[in-house]
């Protein structure tokens, strides 16, 4: 199992993406997808700060792992990582969805160095990593597509199309990854559109499914690994997730899934955050 | 006029000739390969054909990630599908992002004469141009098919190329270069210009043909480009004749009908058109028979024509 100091590290790295969503969003009235961020964000940190192979210097590294998120919506929490590994500066993060910025609201691969696929339109991610999975397979390249998806998207009908498309394919390079975090923009996933049981439905589907705390880095970094051991069919991990993670009053709260903070809002938020960092170094 | 050819088997062996040439050209299919003739391919170069299942959204959406991945992704089925079924994967992640994903909208127009409506794309085209970053093609035969294909290689970006069912005259001479976007004149005339593309140049050259008899010069326009639209090809052309009428198999609204009148805008030209009225096809046992109950034959061409002089 991997040592203190990288569950650390990644830890750290979670707290501060956690943050940058929180400086992005910011005190000025703009909304953000603040909930879905920081649900997934234990798991972006996983795969930016420890799984995944890539070379910010040169985004287009053709020995590089694929991060795909097809819940679009959460990019800022994908933008936050790229900034912390160097893709490009921490302090650009700010001008997200402000005109001319290269950070769009949704993710966009000609404007912003290092995104793969344009998402945001749900439920077609999968099938994107699937193409890139392919071609990694024509290519010859032993790497891996890293999917995020959400469970309300669970359910657009084109997941289960690519999930049947991936496990026909034998695409064992394709990783896809539920933040279940029970909440869509209106209410509980489970009373708005039960999309559930997932693990059932993606065993039926052909594919490996591993069921993690997706607050623990341990058991993230476990299911990574074990979808390294599997062979002849993709796999897909499970994470429970609590939506607004890692900020007292996010948690759980249907609001924040694109909300705006007030200002002793954002100021409790970073504090919070900047205590959990400190804490961490 | 040389022999009749299918416009369908022209793209499924241009696909073999081109994967020969550049290993990244690759495949996709929704379980219309033996229709669309992309099966060609499959048979040549099986490890670069994909099979996606009846599932066209997902099958665009995979193309982009291959294309992401620096292949060449062609994905071909019928142009209803294609355009319709398909349209917020073309949209959203190959056309916002540019991607070099090749589509093929195949049996266009009223060409799948039995099938009926839900298989009829009489708004391919008006769809597909409105969409930024992408190139629209309709090409006029077999030939003009195989030069579409190549085009469409050597562009980086979307590309969407419209053929139909049914076999088609050869005008086009291999040895005629295909220019993306220049209109290209197929026959000469004074006094009206007839702008047609695809199946429709053969029936806009049937009616300059019955116009000649009746002493009117009938020029035949082929716009094999949709988009980007040649605006200030038309200008030039409409310059030598005194009246324009264009002909598709298409709804006139975002089609050729709409494309001539924003290039003669400032024209004092008189126009018309030969198109479907915002209306959808329906079964026959013909293609024939369709065209003529939506009015696009070379007759309904020339009575058009002969109004405007």
């Amino acid at each position: 199992m991997e040592n203190r100091e990288t569950i650390k590290k990644i830890q750290r790295l979670a707290a501060k993406i956690r943050r940058d969503v929180v400086l992005m969003i910011g005190d000025e009235g703009h909304v953000g997808h603040l909930g879905g961020s920081c649900s997934s964000a234990d798991i972006v940190a996983a795969l930016y700060g420890h799984k995944m192979k890539f070379d910010p210097q040169n985004p287009k590294w053709e020995e590089r792992d694929k991060f795909i998120y097809s819940k679009g919506h959460a990019a800022i929490a994908q933008y936050a990582a790229m900034a912390e590994m160097g893709y490009f500066p921490t302090e650009e993060l700010t001008t997200v969805k402000s005109l001319g910025a290269r950070l769009q609201g949704h993710p966009d691969r000609l404007k912003t160095p290092g995104i793969e696929a344009g998402t945001g339109s749900l439920g077609q991610g999968l099938s994107i990593a699937n193409g890139m999975a392919l071609a990694m397979r024509l290519d010859g390249r032993d790497r891996k597509v890293y999917c995020i998806m959400g469970d309300g998207e669970m359910a657009e009908g084109q997941i289960w199309e690519a999930a049947m498309a991936a496990a026909n394919f034998k695409l064992d390079n394709v990783v896809g990854i539920i933040d279940q975090n029970r909440l869509q923009a209106t209410g509980a996933v489970i009373d708005r559109f039960n999309t559930n049981p997932l693990p059932e439905k993606w065993e039926g589907f052909g594919w490996h499914v591993i069921e993690v705390d997706g607050h623990h880095i341990e058991e993230i970094l476990r299911a990574l690994d074990e979808a390294d051991t599997v062979k002849g069919k993709p796999t897909v991990i499970i994470a429970h997730t609590v939506k607004g993670k890692g900020i007292s009053f996010t948690e759980n709260v249907v609001a924040f899934h694109n909300g705006a903070l007030t200002k002793e809002q954002y100021e409790t938020a970073l504090k919070e955050l900047d205590a959990q960092i400190s804490a961490l170094n | 006029m040389s022999k009749t050819q299918s416009q369908r088997l022209a793209y499924g062996e241009e696909l073999v000739a081109l994967g020969a040439e550049n290993k990244d050209v690759v495949v996709l299919e929704a379980d219309l390969g033996k229709s669309t003739m992309s099966c060609l391919f499959q048979q040549e170069y099986p490890e670069r054909y994909f099979e996606m299942g009846i599932a066209e959204q997902n099958m665009l959406s995979t193309a982009a990630g291959l294309a992401a991945a620096g292949k060449i992704p062609f994905c071909s089925t019928f142009a209803v599908f294609a355009s319709g079924r398909a349209y917020d994967q073309i949209r959203q992640t190959i056309s916002i992002g540019k991607l070099n994903v090749k589509i093929c909208g195949s049996s266009s127009g009223l060409s799948d004469f039995g099938d009926g409506s839900t298989h009829q794309a009489v708004e391919d085209i008006a769809i597909m141009s409105a969409i930024p970053n992408m190139t629209v093609l309709t090409p006029c035969d077999a030939t003009e098919t195989r030069q579409a294909v190549r085009a469409a290689a050597a562009i980086e970006g979307p590309v969407y190329i419209r053929v139909v069912r049914n076999d088609l005259p050869d005008y086009i001479a291999e040895t005629d270069s295909f220019e993306v976007s220049k209109l290209r004149v197929l026959k000469e005339g004074r006094d009206v210009a007839i702008f047609a593309h695809g199946s429709m140049v053969e029936t806009s050259m049937k009616a300059a043909e019955l116009l000649e008899a009746q002493g009117i010069s009938a020029k035949v326009v082929n716009a094999a480009t949709m988009k980007p639209f040649d605006y200030q090809g038309a200008v030039e052309i409409a310059k030598t004749v005194r009246a324009v009428v264009t002909a598709e198999d298409h709804n006139y609204i975002g089609g050729l009908a709409s494309a001539a009148a924003l290039a003669l805008s400032k024209s004092p030209l008189p126009m018309d058109y030969v198109a479907i009225e915002d209306q959808f096809g329906q079964s026959a046992h013909s293609a024939a028979e369709l065209m003529k109950h939506y009015g696009l034959t070379a007759q309904n061409i020339a009575e058009k024509a002969k109004k405007l002089l």
